[in-house]
């Protein structure tokens, strides 16, 4: 039996992070993920890796790319305004089709906002955040375990699609403390890193690592491949829950903390009598699209509930597409909806929707 | 029959992108002649910038990391911290290093981060078309200066390599200038110490050239290289301002 530890999730997505491999973290320290930093600190030299706290997010994640043209299994980890930061150096990444991981603890915003929980990052994670034509990969878990699971495949994730892959987390799932296991993933073929710069040894050609391409058509091509890739990811990487979803009158969508909260609420409400499944995207971005829209064919109402004033419900009704009336509930700022509240919410869809 | 000259190996068969006159191809070959002689280039991997050497990759034979504006000492962080046996130089302009990339230039310094940085400093933005840079000389005019720089507004020129001189990790910082065979041969000899600093383990190397930008300035090459004499040697003086003999602290 694989041993259980009690893990707070920073430092568990550290941990799985170096049992995955990765050998070199940069990073800036920003409340409230400052224990990844501080764990790597401690564990990467253990292992004959490297922990280096850059002057900034902006050269931290130029770090990354540096480190990762090399072939490096490399990460690094801050919260909502540092990933602002490091928005320049992520487009790059993904331009010049680098795998690594990022993490981010999101908090609220906009500008320095609070250190509380928040999902109002969702738009900059799934839609690219940088400037250009891209997509990354976005892991959106919802306890310890889960993102344990999903850092530990997250490195091959992102040297297969040779892009980088985000664990979009929040304050809560952050600092929260839940037992854990270190599972290894499903055993992946890799591609293997002819791309790689490690200096043009034994007569091989020079690489190069770039994103530049004056001529439109080169950058039209460019970018094809790296959505043919994202493509690729769309057909195999999406990952959803679905809860109570095959008889359900109400939906409720929601991911992360606050899909936790939503399980609550869907259990309170079959108790009392109402048919309220959930839907819960595990990746965000692909997003699970054609998941909502089957549960769509039969659901009279969905509810999406976020940690935001409204970002992931435009994902929600692009999946509904007209089939079904799509609600939305959410707080913002760093506070965390309630059970109660939501539940207010489900009722009052009840009497609208359901019994009418 | 002596060979007393050839092409180096280190740089590839082709012809620049470069205005006529600029001083990049100059400053390309003498780092490929420092690859060359140090038999380096199966180790060495550059980092190239934004600004007119941005295709730096395309004119060497090595491994190469095309950067952001200003990221080149990050970039060339995370290479060397991950293949610490590895030769690694980043090619900047004054725009680049000097004004976007200031925090990490200095940092990179600070680290003592095992990297040669080639800094050519023309006082202008090259490739943008001529706009004012950190290093433009007082009165010296430019597209976003046309009046010329006005200490009262933008305040005086950056002297880098003196600034970075002060910091600790600095093991090897030196100016040279292009503007003359002399003044090249001596460029020469500074960028070899710089690639031996890192080689050495010794600390983070630059070297400064003082180039030339004729297109940008509006002047004949020849013209060119007397205004950099009579004007920039004058603010920025020549010479090893920083040597690991004496001592990276």
């Amino acid at each position: 039996m694989v041993e259980r530890k009690l893990f707070k999730g920073n430092e568990a997505v550290a941990e799985a992070a170096v049992r995955a491999g990765c050998r070199y973290f940069f990073g800036y320290p920003i409340t409230p993920q400052n224990e990844i930093p501080e764990y790597m600190a401690r564990r990467l030299p253990e292992v004959g890796g490297l922990f280096l706290q850059a002057e900034s997010e902006v050269a931290a994640i130029n770090m990354v790319y540096g480190a990762a043209g090399t072939g490096a299994r490399v990460m690094t980890s801050s919260s909502s305004p540092g990933i602002s930061l490091k928005q320049e150096g992520i487009s790059y990444i993904a331009g010049a089709e680098l795998p690594c991981l990022i993490v981010n603890m999101v908090r609220g915003g906009p500008g320095l906002g609070g250190i509380q929980p928040a999902q109002s990052d969702y738009f900059q994670a799934v839609k690219g955040g940088g400037h250009g034509d891209y997509y990354t990969i976005v892991y959106a878990p919802a306890s310890i375990q889960e993102m344990v699971d999903l850092t530990m495949q997250a490195f091959d994730v992102a040297e297969t699609y040779r892009m980088p892959v985000m664990i979009l987390g929040d304050g809560v799932l952050g600092q929260m403390m839940e037992p854990v296991e270190f599972r290894d993933p499903v055993p992946r073929e890799l591609p293997p890193k002819d791309w790689a710069t490690t200096g043009a040894k034994d007569g091989r050609a020079p690489r190069l690592i770039n994103s530049i391409y004056l001529k439109p058509d080169e950058l039209f091509k460019h970018n094809l491949k790296i959505a043919e890739r994202f493509e690729q990811a769309k057909k195999n990487e999406v990952m959803c829950e679905k809860a109570n979803t095959d008889d359900a009158d109400i939906v409720l969508v929601a991911y992360g903390t606050t899909a936790r909260v939503c399980r609550s609420v869907m259990d309170r409400a079959r108790a009392a009598g109402l048919k309220v499944g959930l839907i819960r995207p595990i990746t965000v971005s692909p997003f699970p699209y054609d998941d909502i829209a089957e549960v769509a064919r039969t659901a009279k109402a969905f509810l999406t509930v976020e940690m935001s004033l409204g970002q992931m419900v435009e994902d929600v009704k692009v999946a509904v597409y007209g089939a079904a009336p799509v609600h939305f509930y959410g707080t913002t700022g760093g506070v965390i909806p309630t059970a109660a509240d939501i539940m207010a919410r489900v009722e009052e869809i009840a009497r609208a929707e359901v019994r009418k | 029959m002596k060979q007393v000259y050839s092409v180096p190996k280190s740089l590839q068969p082709r012809s620049t992108h470069y205005c006529p006159g600029c001083t990049h191809g100059i400053v390309h070959k003498l780092v490929a002649e420092a690859i060359d002689d140090l038999e380096i280039r199966d180790r060495a991997i550059g980092v190239a910038p934004v600004g007119c050497a941005v295709f730096a990759y395309d004119y060497f034979d090595c491994d190469f990391q095309q950067a952001a504006h200003g990221r080149a000492p990050a970039v060339a962080t995370g290479i060397k911290r991950a293949v610490p046996d590895s030769v690694v130089f980043t090619y900047q302009g004054d725009g680049d290093l000097a004004s976007i990339g200031a925090a990490e230039i200095v940092h990179a310094a600070m680290r003592g981060e095992r990297i040669t940085v080639i800094f050519v400093n023309n006082a202008i933005y090259g490739m943008t078309g001529g706009q004012m840079a950190p290093t433009t000389l007082v009165g010296q005019k430019a597209t976003t200066a046309p009046f010329g720089r006005q200490k009262e507004h933008c305040g005086s020129p950056l002297r880098i390599s003196e600034m970075l001189a002060t910091i600790p990790g600095a093991a090897y910082i030196a100016r040279v200038a292009l503007s003359s065979p002399g003044n090249v041969a001596k460029a020469k000899t500074a960028i070899r110490k710089a690639f031996e600093t890192q080689l050495a383990g010794e600390g983070f190397a630059l070297v400064e050239c003082l180039s030339t930008c004729p297109t940008n300035w509006g002047m004949a090459p020849y013209e060119a290289m007397q205004w950099l004499e009579e004007n920039m040697i004058p603010y920025y003086p020549l010479g090893e301002f920083r040597t690991p003999e004496g001592g990276a602290e």
